[in-house]
């Protein structure tokens, strides 16, 4: 065990943090009041700026663009991410998760074809797994893919589409055999989604935004070259891909947690309430400690699970602790910030007296989906029961 | 950087874990635990031989001279065995005081003989006023003589020295000194012993390094909170295998999600306090900056992990659970003396507060 950063870690680091100390946009928070374009189209340019001096893809393969560094690295670019304050980057399901996939499962051309593009944001990647009647029970989804010659002809729909408004791209899980066992007749296909007879609809959600889509296939046509991994063999690239969601997906959100953390101590010396600032009221102090402590303990366990993936070279099932401590920790902070901010907690962006324009009521209500999207709490606890502890399968 | 155990740490680890297995299986806790100290003089000799009672002091001592991060990992392994006895108050303890804010001759002097196995040792730190800050404590030390009241001293009773905590430092003093008396406190944890301990002009000396008390106390946080999270672990494969045998309605229980998903939680909670003590142990080793808040971390984790582990546990067994007979009772004791040892949950998150909200308010108003 040795954390220490080794002379390579080390030059990387200092290298990095050089570089955000100059480039990290100032005052970038306050795009929430712009339109949910306008903001993702801040962020893809802020991607393609950290691509084009070298910072996209830490642990991807030079030849597909990546830096060819460690894991490690990886670890070290995201802890000074959130160091530095710096904005997430934009094609976050090509970067987390279906890049990871293709470098694991896909051919050299898919890897040649696709892999830079989602580095620098050229293309923005959505996920195309759940169906209406397959959330949790996702093998027995629907969505039909048939061969014809030297393309299949995809029919079905998929539901609560990251963006999809916005994606180029779709990973998407079809059945390919009708006949054979739910999880044994799944094929991943890459989906152009403007092909013609891709229908795009939003889906509103709780917190007002559409940040996700509904996305219907009629009779869409994908080349055969297009298929991940073996056909009727999609089920393990698709747990593959979700392996990456659970383990290590939640690593680029420190950056996200260690802003929302500071932010709410520098409110507790301003925001008062019985006539003290709410950093003097113990049980304020005793809320804010833990989560303080349980955003460190969530850092050190993903330091100690990529330690464990740089040693046996994927993620594994224990990775679903990771979704569910993420998860949880975010709804109990927001939470906590609700209690601290009072009456002003509930205020929205069109309101004059919210505190800062109303991201923490936004954050609140958003917070409800994290323990549903990604696999939900109920489902990773299953996971860790059957497939980390050993326990009979519940269905 | 790897925060994984490294090829030495991992024999190390397993080499103890066989050890105490062997050395004292549950059957020898329970016999332990009945008599009047629960310290075994033979089973002392033989860690001594394995180095476990200088692990982490010098080799001039007679040490091993290894890290905290292996403390915590034997510490850890004496946790999942329950062991009773004083290895805790001798090692992580006092030796720890001792070897953080001891002079060279005291080192010589008390640290040589713990090392050889040939001492043992503990330290006083709570009063009456319950506090674990040191500038609490109101024992009065004039003329190098202590005169109040400690309590909750754990193994008093099989120590050769006594490290006792004052507002102005740490002081050593003879178990067999003048005017020292001893007396049995009745803990729930049966395994590890507790104390008053009474002086009245009791000469002691005083640690010569006075700021090294409070890296001796982190160092015995960080193992404390190891050696919660091997009890948390024991007590989650108990269960697990429980649930996996167990039958009702025809099928093992560990087949309903109400049970698993309990399990789930034993594991996510055992896994987190375990990755929180083992980075306490390794900023302690490293000296970083916050070193204190990552001990701080660890403790808060695990007070309250090792206490609703216990609790899962013992209602996934159900009547079982409930019983004499069955072990998790014995580890949910110790989880509730650990739980408040060195500090609760609350005490450590106020800690944590004074270091990083209380700072912010610091750099807020030098910024104004």
């Amino acid at each position: 065990m040795d954390l220490n950063l080794t002379a390579e870690e080390s030059q990387f680091q200092g290298e990095l943090r050089s570089w955000l100390a100059v480039n990290v946009p100032k005052h970038w928070d306050r795009m929430r009041e712009e339109a949910l374009e306008e903001r993702f189209d801040f962020l893809r340019k802020w991607q393609r700026k950290l691509f084009d001096a070298g910072w996209a893809g830490i642990s991807w393969p030079k030849e597909y663009g990546g830096r060819g560094a460690s894991l490690m690295q990886q670890v070290i670019f995201w802890q000074e991410m959130a160091r530095a304050g710096a904005p997430p980057m934009a094609n976050v399901l090509g970067l987390g998760l279906i890049g990871p996939t293709l470098i694991a499962f896909g051919t050299e051309t898919q890897k040649k074809r696709f892999l830079e593009k989602i580095l620098n944001a050229e293309e923005i990647w959505c996920q195309g797994f759940s169906e209406p009647n397959a959330g949790s029970d996702l093998a027995s989804l629907q969505t039909e893919a048939r061969l014809d010659g030297d393309h299949y002809v995809v029919n079905g729909q998929k539901v609560w589409t990251s963006y999809g408004w916005i994606a180029d791209w779709c990973e998407v899980v079809v059945r390919t055999d009708p006949a054979a066992p739910k999880h044994k007749g799944l094929t991943v296909l890459l989906v152009d989604m403007k092909s013609p007879g891709v229908d795009v609809r939003p889906l509103r959600q709780m917190t007002g935004e559409t940040e996700f889509n509904e996305v219907f296939f009629r009779d869409v046509g994908v080349p055969v070259a297009n298929v991940v991994g073996k056909v009727n063999s999609g089920w393990d690239v698709a747990i593959g891909t979700l392996m990456h969601e659970r383990g290590s997906f939640g690593a680029g959100l420190q950056i996200i947690y260690k802003r929302n953390m500071d932010r709410l101590i520098e409110l507790s010396h301003t925001v008062h309430r019985n006539g003290r600032p709410t950093a003097d009221d113990p049980i304020i102090r005793q809320k804010l400690a833990q989560c303080y402590a349980e955003i460190e303990i969530m850092r050190l366990n993903q330091m100690r699970a990529f330690s464990r993936i740089s040693a046996t070279g994927v993620p594994g099932p224990e990775g679903s602790i990771q979704k569910i401590f993420w998860s949880e920790l975010n709804q109990r902070f927001q939470q906590v910030a609700q209690e601290l901010l009072g009456p002003f907690g509930q205020l929205t962006a069109e309101d004059d007296h919210a505190i800062d324009r109303g991201i923490w009521s936004y954050g609140y209500l958003r917070t409800r989906g994290n323990t549903i999207e990604a696999g939900t709490s109920e489902i990773q606890r299953n996971i860790i029961g059957h497939f980390v502890l050993g326990l009979p399968r519940s269905y | 950087m790897q925060f994984g155990l490294s090829e030495s740490q991992e024999i190390l680890k397993d080499t103890a874990r066989k050890f105490f297995a062997g050395e004292c299986p549950i059957a020898e806790v329970r016999r332990q635990m009945e008599t009047d100290t629960a310290h075994d003089a033979a089973l002392w000799s033989k860690m001594a031989e394995q180095g476990y009672t200088g692990i982490i002091f010098p080799e001039d001592f007679g040490g091993v001279g290894l890290s905290a991060v292996e403390l915590a990992l034997l510490m850890e392994e004496a946790g999942r065995a329950l062991l009773p006895g004083p290895l805790f108050s001798t090692v992580a303890l006092a030796g720890a005081v001792l070897s953080a804010a001891g002079s060279v001759e005291q080192k010589k002097k008390y640290l040589r003989p713990i090392c050889h196995g040939q001492a043992r040792s503990t330290l006083a730190l709570l009063e009456a006023s319950a506090s674990w800050d040191p500038a609490d404590a109101r024992i009065d030390t004039t003329g190098n003589k202590l005169t109040g009241e400690k309590l909750f001293v754990p193994d008093a009773a099989v120590a050769d020295s006594i490290i006792v905590v004052s507002r102005d430092g740490a002081w050593i003093a003879d178990s067999k000194a003048f005017g020292i008396k001893i007396s049995k406190m009745s803990g729930m944890d049966l395994t590890r012993k507790i104390y008053s301990v009474q002086f009245k002009s009791t000469p002691a000396e005083k640690l010569a390094n006075t700021a090294g008390l409070s890296r001796g106390l982190d160092i015995a946080a960080a193992a404390l909170s190891a050696e919660l999270v091997g009890g948390m672990q024991r007590c989650l494969d108990l269960t697990v295998e429980y649930a996996k045998t167990r039958k009702q309605f025809g099928k093992p229980i560990g087949t309903y999600q109400a049970v698993q998903h309990q399990c789930a939680d034993m594991y996510l909670e055992t896994e987190s306090a375990r990755s929180a003590a083992y980075y306490a142990a390794w900023a302690l080793q490293e000296n970083i900056p916050d070193a204190s808040v990552a001990v701080s971390i660890a403790k808060m984790y695990a007070s309250d992990a090792g206490r609703t582990v216990g609790n899962r546990g013992i209602q996934i067994h159900g009547g079982m659970g409930f019983t004499w007979e069955n072990d998790l009772h014995l580890y949910y004791r110790r989880a509730k003396a650990s739980e408040t040892a060195l500090g609760d949950a609350t005490f450590h998150r106020e800690r944590i507060a004074r270091a990083v909200i209380d700072a912010g308010a610091k750099s807020a108003k030098s910024a104004q």
